[in-house]
């Protein structure tokens, strides 16, 4: 059976991590490709490593890096932030990513995401949206939540879809940090719409919130960083829980 | 897939030089891309009569596995034809079923060749939207929207609908037994 995901989320800067962690048994919890290993041995199904340097040089230091994740780490890994055009994404995955996600740069201009499928797959096409409720309901927003767009969140997601994504990482800013779940009713109604999978992102804080999504936001996958970088919610102890719970997850 | 064998001690060479792949101790068949140009690209530079005359093990990976098959609804391609089964595309029965089949799985095995010393299912990881029926040479058969085949073996020929480049210790012991082969 088809398992649900767990996917931790790290934050990159320079090459380093960028939020601290309490992993006492890390060599250098500030070493991306230490801490994905660490995740990796604990059963994280996925990692995804977001770019969040700001540099050209920068941008050189996280290839290199992404080459030194793809030579030691043995499960999928999803590269994001700082992407721009088709040759970014020829670049990260010559040096060795499986996927790209792709934010505000494919609002800006939607084309991206049908280059990307069309010359490497919708596999690796990972649209990620950072989307906010407003009166007139949950509108996308650019530069990590700074700017507000005229795009709607399902309208946006569903034109995705069309333009050849191969899944939708949905992240709310009104729970983004909050610790207090998930937002389930805008995930059913993804995951119930779109025929790609969800992932979930955005509000994780304890493990039933990780139930929660699965069940009733019908996720597909369900990303986090904090409970896991400060040991909040151990993945083994997770993955254990939601097993016990008869949903599908791998051991 | 070059860092998973290296992780394994072994140095791959990666080429599309006949003489080289003749040489070779085995050879590694990986693919992520479409059927029908594939193949062509395969036939241009006469892959396609190579590889199906490798007398070594050769392991075909997700792509790899489909082109190894007779024919791919992928472009309506036609492939190498070394196992006389088609490709076809998945086609959802309920809103659940998403296409790609992309995540990890369970498959079951034949318990030998490259899955010697399995004994129960296990998880490894799929992304594909293309898939090979139950046929005489299943070596693993898995389950998303229906039964279909895993893992093919035939002669000196392996393949793998899923990717143990990517399945962390699971694929690790899957692409040890074929370099121990």
């Amino acid at each position: 059976m088809l398992a649900k995901r767990i996917i931790p989320c790290l934050d990159i800067r320079d090459g380093r991590t960028v939020k601290g962690t309490n992993f006492v048994n890390l060599r250098d919890a500030g070493d991306p490709v230490e801490l994905g290993r660490l995740y990796s041995e604990q059963g994280a199904d996925e990692l995804v490593f977001l770019d969040i340097t700001a540099s050209f040089e920068g941008r050189k230091t996280f290839t290199e890096l992404v080459e030194r994740i793809a030579a030691n780490i043995s499960i999928p890994f999803t590269v994001g932030g700082g992407i721009h055009e088709l040759k970014d994404v020829e670049r990260l995955l010559s040096a060795g990513a499986d996927k790209v996600s792709v934010n505000s740069a494919a609002i800006k201009n939607p084309d991206l995401i049908n280059q990307i499928a069309l010359n490497f797959g919708s596999q690796v096409c990972v649209a990620a949206i950072d989307a906010k409720q407003m009166p007139e309901g949950w509108r996308c927003f650019l530069n990590g939540g700074r700017v507000p767009t005229d795009r709607m969140l399902f309208e946006w997601a569903h034109e995705a879809e069309d333009r050849g994504a191969g899944e939708i990482l949905f992240t709310s800013m009104d729970h983004d940090g909050v610790k207090q779940g998930f937002a389930n009713d805008a995930l059913r109604k993804l995951s119930d719409e779109l025929t790609i999978p969800i992932i979930a992102s955005g509000g994780a804080g304890a493990k039933e919130h990780f139930r929660d999504t699965f069940i009733e936001g019908h996720a597909d996958a369900a990303l986090a960083a904090s409970v896991f970088h400060f040991g909040e919610i151990p993945i083994p102890e997770l993955k254990q829980y939601l097993c016990g719970l008869n949903i599908p997850i791998r051991i | 897939m070059i860092g998973a064998l290296t992780r394994l001690g072994v140095t791959p060479l990666l080429t599309d030089n006949e003489e080289e792949l003749r040489r070779a101790d085995k050879v590694i068949f990986p693919g992520v891309g479409e059927a029908s140009t594939t193949m062509e690209y395969l036939r241009a530079h006469g892959l396609d009569r190579i590889i199906k005359d490798l007398k070594q093990p050769v392991l075909g990976i997700c792509l790899g596995q489909q082109l190894m098959c007779s024919h791919s609804e992928e472009g309506d391609a036609d492939c190498l034809g070394i196992f006389d089964v088609p490709v076809l595309k998945f086609q959802p029965q309920k809103h659940q079923d998403k296409v790609p089949h992309m995540g990890w799985n369970t498959i079951e095995t034949t318990g030998d060749g490259i899955f010697k010393g399995f004994s129960k299912p296990e998880f490894v990881y799929f992304v594909h939207s293309f898939y090979v029926p139950v046929c005489q040479w299943t070596a693993a058969r898995t389950e998303y929207i229906l039964p279909f085949t895993a893992s093919l073996h035939k002669d000196n020929f392996y393949a793998t609908q899923f990717h143990p480049e990517k399945s962390g210790p699971t694929g690790e012991r899957i692409l040890k037994n074929f370099l121990d082969i």
